[in-house]
C-alpha cells in the first residue's frame, strides 16, 4: 500500500516535470546580500522574476563577497551550476567567462538594447570579453565617500568640513573632544579601499586611471603620488584610534558621534537610514570627500551559467530581461541604497546623498572602480599592503610608496 | 605455530585488511594524489583554474619576496615555540598536581578539559571580547580603580601574536594534561614505592624517573601539538582577521586567502607546499631516529 502510494507521488511529480515550459521554471540564484537592507532589496528582485510565472530559489551565502565568491566559483567549475549568480561586475569571473562556463548573453541583450539603456557604457563594458556580453549589471555602487557625524563637529565646536582638507584641519580638535577623528574598521579591504578613494580625490582621475588603469608604476613612485600617500599617512593617524573590525561597526562610530567621520562606499547609507538618521541634519556626505566629485562606477551584475537544461536557459533570459527592467530597477535600488544602471528612471523618493550622487552621474564624471581594472590577486596584494600601512605607525611613507610601485609594476 | 603449511602472509588476519582498504584508498588516493598534484601545480601560473603552464620556480620567488609571508612564517614560529613550551609543561604540572589523590579530581580534571570541547571558532570570539580593551579585562580592571591599566594585546602589533597564544592554550592545555594524566597513571606504583625507599625527593623522581618513563606519551602529545600548531588558522580568523594590519597572518591563512580570494592558485599552492616542506623537514629525521632506532634495537 505504501509502495503505491509512493509510486503514484514519483509519477506525480515526473509528470509535472514533464508537463512543458507552461508551467514554473525554478532557478536557483546565489547571493551574498544578507544584511537587513540589502535581503529587503533581493526580495524586490524575487518578486519580480516570480510575477514573469517562474520561482527565484533564494541562495543567500553569509559572509560578504570574500566568504561568497569561493563558495560560487567552485560550484561552478565542480559541475553543479546554479541559474544565476551575482558577482562584482569587473574581472572577478573573466576566468569563468574564457573556460566557456558561462552563458553569452549578447542575443538577449541585443533584443532588449542594452547598450543604450545602460549608462554609464563602461558599466556594460566590463561585462563584455571578447566582443560578448556575459553579465547583468543591476546598480553602481561607488566608494568615493566621506561620511561624517553633525553631532561630533557639533560637539568639538568646529564648522562642518566642507572637503578633505578641512577635515583634516579640524582632526586636532575632534581629538581633544574624545572624538576619532576617522574610523577606519580593521578588515584590510577597508584601508585598501579609503587609499584608492584618496587617490582619485587628491591626484585626481587621471593619476587614478594612470595607476591602475594603464599600471604606470614610474608614475606611481612619483611626487604626485607622494602627495596622495601623504594624505593616506594623515589618514592613519586620525584613525589610530579605531578599535573595530566590521565597516558597519566603523559606521556606527560615527552615528553614534564617537567618530568624527568614515570613509566608505554608499552602501554605508543604509546603517544611517537603519538607524533613523537624515542626510544633511544628522549626517553629511561629501562625494569625491569633496575635492574631486566623481562617481566611481563598481556595483553588483548578474552571470549566469551554461547550463544544459531547456527550460532553465530559457529563464535565465527572463531573469536578465527581469532585472534590467525599470520598474526593477527602481524597487531594488531605492532599497539597497544604490544607484539604477540605467539614466531613464525616474528615482523621486531617493535622499540627499543619492541625489547627489546621481547629479554626478548625470554629469558624467565617472571612473572605473578597481575591481573593473585589476586582478583579484593584484587588489589583494594591494589589500595586504594597505593593512599593515595603516596598522603600523612606524611604516615610514617613503617605504609604503616604494612598495605601492612594485606592485604596480607587476600588476596584472 | 607449527602447521604444516605456511600460510601466504598476504592472506593472514585477511579481515583487518579488507577493512582498512578504503582507508588506504583514501589516503594514497586524496592525500598523496592532492598532495603531488598541489606541488606540480605550485609551478604554473594557474590562476582561478588550474592550468598546466609552467613558470618554473617564479611563485617561490614571489613568495619569499612578500612581506606578509615573511610575518606569517616569523608569527608561525613564535606561536609553535609559545605553544610547544607551555603546553607542555603546563600539562604535565596540572596532571602532576591532579596525580596527588587530590579529592574532586574528576571536577577538576572536567573544568580543565572543557575548553577543549570548543571549537577555535568560538574560543577565538570568546578571548576576542576578553582581550577586547573596551568590553574585556582591561575594561573591568580599570573599573576596579586602575585607571592607567592598559592590557590590549590584540590591538598591539607587536604582541598580538602572543594574545592568540593564550586563548589556544587556554583551549589545548586540558587535553594535554588528560594524556600525561594517563601516562602518570601507567607508571607502575612499585616504581614510587621504590624511589621512596631510596629516598628520592619528589621532583627528582618525576623529572628523572618518570618523566623518561612516559617518553610514548611524550611523543604522542608532541605530534598532536605540533599538528595543531601548522594548521593555526581559525583561532586566528575568530580572532583578529590577520589584523592589526597583518601583524597575525599566518601561513595557512596565506594559502587560504591567496587560492580562494585573491584566484591566484600557484602562488597559494607554492605556499603550502612550502608548509608541507617544512612538516617534512621536522618530521623526517624524527621518524628516521624513532623507527629506523626500533629496528636495530
Amino acid at each position: 500500500m505504501r509502495y503505491k502510494l509512493l509510486t503514484a507521488a514519483f509519477a506525480a511529480t515526473a509528470a509535472l516535470q514533464f508537463a512543458g515550459p507552461a508551467a514554473a521554471t525554478d532557478l536557483e540564484v546565489t547571493h551574498w546580500w544578507t544584511s537587513g537592507g540589502e535581503a529587503a532589496a533581493v526580495a524586490e528582485l524575487a518578486k519580480a522574476f516570480d510575477a514573469t510565472g517562474n520561482h527565484w530559489v533564494d541562495g543567500a551565502i553569509a559572509g560578504s563577497g570574500g566568504t561568497a565568491r569561493p563558495i560560487m566559483i567552485s560550484r561552478i567549475t565542480g559541475g553543479d551550476p546554479m541559474g544565476a549568480t551575482q558577482f562584482n561586475h569587473g574581472r572577478q569571473a573573466e576566468e569563468l567567462v574564457q573556460a566557456g562556463l558561462m552563458r553569452d548573453l549578447t542575443d538577449v541583450a541585443t533584443k532588449g538594447k542594452w547598450t543604450e539603456i545602460v549608462r554609464p557604457k563602461s558599466l556594460l563594458d566590463s561585462c563584455i570579453i571578447d566582443g560578448k556580453i556575459y553579465c547583468v549589471p543591476v546598480n553602481i555602487h561607488s566608494w568615493q565617500w566621506l561620511w561624517l557625524s553633525n553631532e561630533a563637529f557639533a560637539k568639538a565646536g568646529v564648522p562642518m568640513p566642507k572637503d578633505w582638507n578641512e577635515f583634516v584641519a579640524a582632526a586636532p580638535a575632534l581629538e581633544k573632544a574624545g572624538i576619532i577623528p576617522l574610523a577606519v574598521g580593521g578588515q584590510a579591504w577597508q584601508s585598501s579601499g579609503a587609499f584608492d578613494v584618496l587617490l582619485a580625490a587628491v591626484g585626481g582621475s587621471d593619476a587614478f586611471l594612470k595607476v591602475y588603469k594603464d599600471k604606470d608604476a614610474k608614475f606611481a613612485a612619483g611626487p604626485e603620488i607622494a602627495k596622495v600617500f601623504k594624505a593616506a599617512d594623515d589618514a592613519r593617524k586620525m584613525a589610530k584610534n579605531t578599535n573595530v573590525q566590521d565597516w558597519n561597526q566603523a559606521t556606527n562610530l560615527v552615528i553614534t558621534g564617537k567618530a568624527g567621520g568614515q570613509i566608505m562606499g554608499d552602501w554605508a547609507q543604509g546603517e544611517f537610514q537603519v538607524a533613523g538618521k537624515v542626510a544633511g541634519k544628522d549626517y553629511t556626505c561629501l562625494p569625491g570627500l569633496g575635492l574631486n566629485e566623481v562617481i566611481a562606477t563598481g556595483g553588483d551584475a548578474f552571470y549566469f551559467p551554461l547550463l544544459k537544461d531547456a527550460d532553465k536557459s530559457k529563464a535565465q533570459e527572463v531573469l536578465a530581461e527581469t532585472l534590467l527592467d525599470p520598474k526593477t530597477q527602481v524597487a531594488f535600488n531605492l532599497k539597497k541604497g544604490s544607484l539604477p544602471v540605467r539614466g531613464d528612471v525616474d528615482l523621486n523618493a531617493a535622499n540627499d546623498c543619492m541625489k547627489k550622487g546621481l547629479a554626478i552621474l548625470a554629469k558624467g564624471a565617472v571612473i572605473p572602480w578597481t575591481d573593473q581594472l585589476m586582478s583579484q590577486d593584484t587588489q589583494k596584494q594591494k589589500e595586504d599592503l594597505f593593512a599593515e600601512f595603516f596598522a603600523k605607525p612606524d611604516m615610514t611613507v617613503e617605504e609604503a610608496q616604494k612598495r605601492f610601485a612594485d606592485l604596480i609594476a607587476a600588476a596584472d | 605455530m607449527s602447521k604444516s603449511e605456511r600460510p601466504n602472509p598476504l592472506f593472514r588476519n585477511l579481515n583487518a585488511k579488507v577493512a582498512s582498504i578504503p582507508m588506504i584508498l583514501t589516503a594514497s588516493v586524496v592525500f598523496v594524489g592532492g598532495t603531488l598534484w598541489t606541488v606540480l601545480y605550485s609551478f604554473t601560473n594557474s590562476k582561478l583554474l588550474p592550468r598546466l603552464n609552467f613558470v618554473g620556480l617564479d611563485q617561490y620567488y614571489r613568495l619569499w619576496a612578500t612581506p606578509r609571508w615573511l610575518v606569517s612564517i616569523e608569527n608561525l614560529l613564535i606561536y609553535g615555540a609559545i605553544s610547544l613550551v607551555f603546553s607542555l609543561v603546563i600539562g604535565f604540572l596540572l596532571a602532576a598536581l591532579l596525580d596527588q589523590k587530590i579529592r574532586f579530581e574528576d571536577t577538576f580534571r572536567t573544568i580543565f578539559l572543557y575548553p577543549f570541547a570548543l571549537s577555535f571558532i568560538v574560543t577565538g570570539l570568546v578571548w576576542q571580547w576578553l582581550l577586547n580593551p573596551d568590553f574585556g579585562i582591561q575594561h573591568v580592571v580599570r573599573d576596579l580603580g586602575w585607571t592607567s591599566f592598559s592590557f590590549d594585546p590584540l590591538y598591539n602589533s607587536s604582541i598580538v601574536i602572543y594574545g592568540i597564544s593564550i586563548a589556544a592554550l587556554w583551549q589545548g592545555t586540558g587535553l594535554i594534561m588528560c594524556l600525561m594524566l594517563a601516562g602518570l597513571r601507567g607508571i607502575d606504583e612499585d616504581i614510587w614505592k621504590a624511589a621512596r625507599v631510596d629516598g628520592i625527593p619528589m621532583w627528582k623522581t618525576y623529572l628523572f624517573i618518570v618523566i623518561p618513563m612516559m617518553r610514548p606519551v611524550f611523543i604522542t602529545t608532541l605530534v598532536i601539538i605540533a599538528s595543531g600548531i601548522v594548521k593555526v588558522y581559525d583561532l586566528v580568523v575568530a580572532q583578529t582577521s590577520g589584523g592589526p594590519g597583518i601583524a597575525s597572518e599566518v601561513p595557512a591563512k596565506y594559502v587560504y586567502d591567496y587560492m580562494f580570494f585573491a584566484q591566484n592558485l600557484g602562488q597559494g599552492f607554492a605556499a603550502s607546499t612550502m608548509m608541507l616542506l617544512s612538516v617534512v623537514i621536522v618530521i623526517v629525521p624524527w621518524a628516521y631516529l624513532e623507527f629506523g632506532g626500533k629496528k636495530r634495537g
